[in-house]
């Protein structure tokens, strides 16, 4: 048998691979470098993501492929890599101050978030299943002791443990749906398996259909749809902030940019077949999400089901199909990464100490002693409403909007429906931090203003704002076309 | 005469075990062995598939997967340590201080 060396091409990979390689000089950095003060070790990080989003830029409009079209670096993955690129420096930002309050080691945690970054990015660019399955494992692994981070929490070990169970539990129905749809065309490129598809003999065979169905369970795990969100509400609220405010975009952006991928390259007739059965999992999320989070008193938590029910929003996207779905679906992912960002970054500006303000009685009142993190909070919760005039509306707006182009107006009905009952619990904590008078305990001023976690709030609130009031410079950067 | 079939049936059998045996045990190391049996159970598929279609992508993702499953291992059992030092006790019934 001959085998036949694909032609080696390192750059269309450069926007996952520097992360990588920044996560190992973090690592090294940390152990070699003497110096208690290790803060340095988080610019070297950002210094890493920002040279990965230069190439990241450079490579728009490339189209480049390499590794046997294993990796395609079309504007859709580019743009889903800048998503995952910001979400990672914010969280770098979140997690200083927390960090240090808690006593956690910085080295470890920049190493294992940049290997997340890393294997997220690869999952976007990813045009094979088995580097989707690479991808997908390469991030979840630090994840699952990101979550566990703060060893001493038993809330956040238990958290790591519960990820970790179902997560693997997860990923090997993932991988069994791809060795049957290997089985049943002969390929894991999806280009290949879209070919071998193309045959009515092979479209039917239950194998491929048994498949794509396990395809459908592994992602629709990884990006809290229900019915396979169980596991969100506990690893949402157990993990740290920063991370659970990480977990709750970057993963989202990564999954659904392969899950789009994989079935709008490889089952293009399938889709027909399957349309049915994501509107039925998009209504399940939405419904789901949004009916738990009504009677929610930890943020954290309420913010985890408002995660499923946006989950189930962005699959309205991978309904509709086509280009309108996918510019839907890409404007959505950034704005749900910003608004969720501030609001997330809120949540950890509220803290003092190891102490986190988390539940809606310990909320009271906050307006007046945190102005500036009730405020941004307040403009990402609204925004999370859908209220005009920030980024949540427009997100919305254009997929509702792509939902009735495409005929499918009972759908976005549903989803003006799911909107509204949202209204309420995402104002609940609006009105508890204005109006009500100040929960005990929580000091009047912070002991020591944290530099950097206003920087991320601000960016990512700044952001939300702009991106409702200018969405047409957003939109023609999500008119990105998916090469097939 | 041994056919594909044969193969897909038995790795299905294997993997519906490994799975039961995640839903139905409540020691996470159990669990793991569980997985692992799932894990495996693709292997058979990935190799059979491989063998019968004179493919060799299969073989190869065999490696792959075995890497990856053998990350997992590492990053479960530290979990268990971490937690067994924190209270004596891995029991996942009894981990349960997250729910709502």
């Amino acid at each position: 048998m001959l085998l036949t060396l694909p032609e080696i091409n390192l750059y269309p990979l450069l926007p996952a691979l520097i992360p990588a390689v920044t996560a190992m000089l973090v690592m090294l950095a940390d152990v070699l470098l003497p110096g208690k003060n290790k803060s340095w070790l988080a610019l070297l990080a950002l210094v890493g993501l920002a040279a990965a989003s230069y190439f990241t830029v450079m490579l728009f409009g490339a189209n480049l492929s390499a590794f046997n079209a294993s990796i395609v670096a079309d504007n859709f993955a580019l743009g889903i890599a800048l998503v995952i690129l910001g979400a990672g420096a914010a969280t770098i930002l979140l997690s200083l101050d927390y960090l240090r309050a808690r006593q956690l080691d910085l080295g470890e945690y920049l190493a294992l978030l940049l290997g997340a970054v890393s294997g997220m990015i690869l999952m976007a660019l990813a045009n094979d299943l088995i580097v989707i399955f690479l991808g997908l494992e390469l991030f979840s692994l630090p994840l699952y002791v990101l979550s566990a981070f703060w060893r001493t929490n038993d809330r956040s070990l238990e958290a790591g443990m519960k990820y970790f169970l179902l997560g693997s539990f997860s990923s090997a129905f993932f991988l069994y749906g791809i060795a049957l749809l290997y089985g049943a065309t002969d390929a894991t490129n999806l280009t290949k398996i879209s070919a071998a598809a193309s045959e009515p003999t092979v479209a039917s065979n239950p194998m491929f259909l048994m498949g794509a169905a396990l395809l459908i369970v592994g992602f629709g795990f990884k990006v809290g749809l229900a019915p396979f969100q169980w596991w969100i509400p506990d690893v949402y609220e157990g993990a740290p902030t920063p991370i659970t405010a990480f977990m709750s975009v970057a993963t989202k952006a990564a999954a659904f940019a392969a899950f789009f991928r994989a079935f709008m390259v490889a089952f293009p007739s399938a889709v027909v077949d399957w349309q049915f059965v994501l509107a039925l999992l998009a209504v399940v999320s939405m419904t789901v999400g949004n009916v738990a989070a009504l009677t929610q008193t930890n943020l954290k938590r309420m913010l985890a089901y408002s995660s499923i029910a946006n989950a189930g929003y962005i699959l309205i996207a991978l309904v509709v199909g086509g280009q309108a779905g996918l510019s839907a679906a890409l404007f959505y992912l950034a704005a749900y990464t910003v608004m969720n960002l501030g609001a997330f970054g809120g949540l950890v500006a509220m803290g003092q100490g190891d102490q986190e303000r988390l539940t809606l009685d310990e909320l009271a009142g906050a307006a007046q002693t945190k102005p500036w993190a009730a405020a941004a909070m307040a403009i990402s919760l609204l925004s999370l409403a859908g209220f005009p005039p920030f980024a949540g509306f427009v997100a919305k707006f254009f997929v509702f909007g792509a939902a009735v182009n495409a005929g499918y107006v009972w759908l976005a009905v549903i989803g003006v429906l799911n909107s509204l009952v949202s209204v309420y619990y995402y104002l609940h904590p609006i009105v508890k931090m204005y109006m009500n008078p100040p929960a005990e305990g929580w000091a009047q001023a912070p002991a020591r203003a944290p530099i950097f976690l206003a920087v991320a709030v601000i960016v990512a609130v700044l952001l939300t704002i702009a991106m409702g009031l200018f969405p047409g410079g957003m939109l023609n950067f999500a008119q990105a076309a998916m090469v097939k | 005469m041994l056919t594909v079939t044969h193969f897909t049936v038995l790795s299905a059998i294997l993997f519906s075990l490994g799975a039961l045996a995640v839903l139905i045990r409540r020691n996470p190391l159990i669990m793991f062995m569980g997985i692992e049996l799932m894990l495996n159970a693709v292997n058979l598929a990935f190799v059979a598939f491989s063998r019968f279609m004179e493919n060799m992508d299969g073989q190869v993702f065999v490696f792959i997967v075995l890497t990856v499953a053998a990350a997992e291992v590492a990053v479960g059992l530290a979990l268990v340590v971490a937690i067994f030092r924190a209270r004596d006790n891995v029991d996942m019934d009894e981990i349960d201080l997250l729910k709502g």
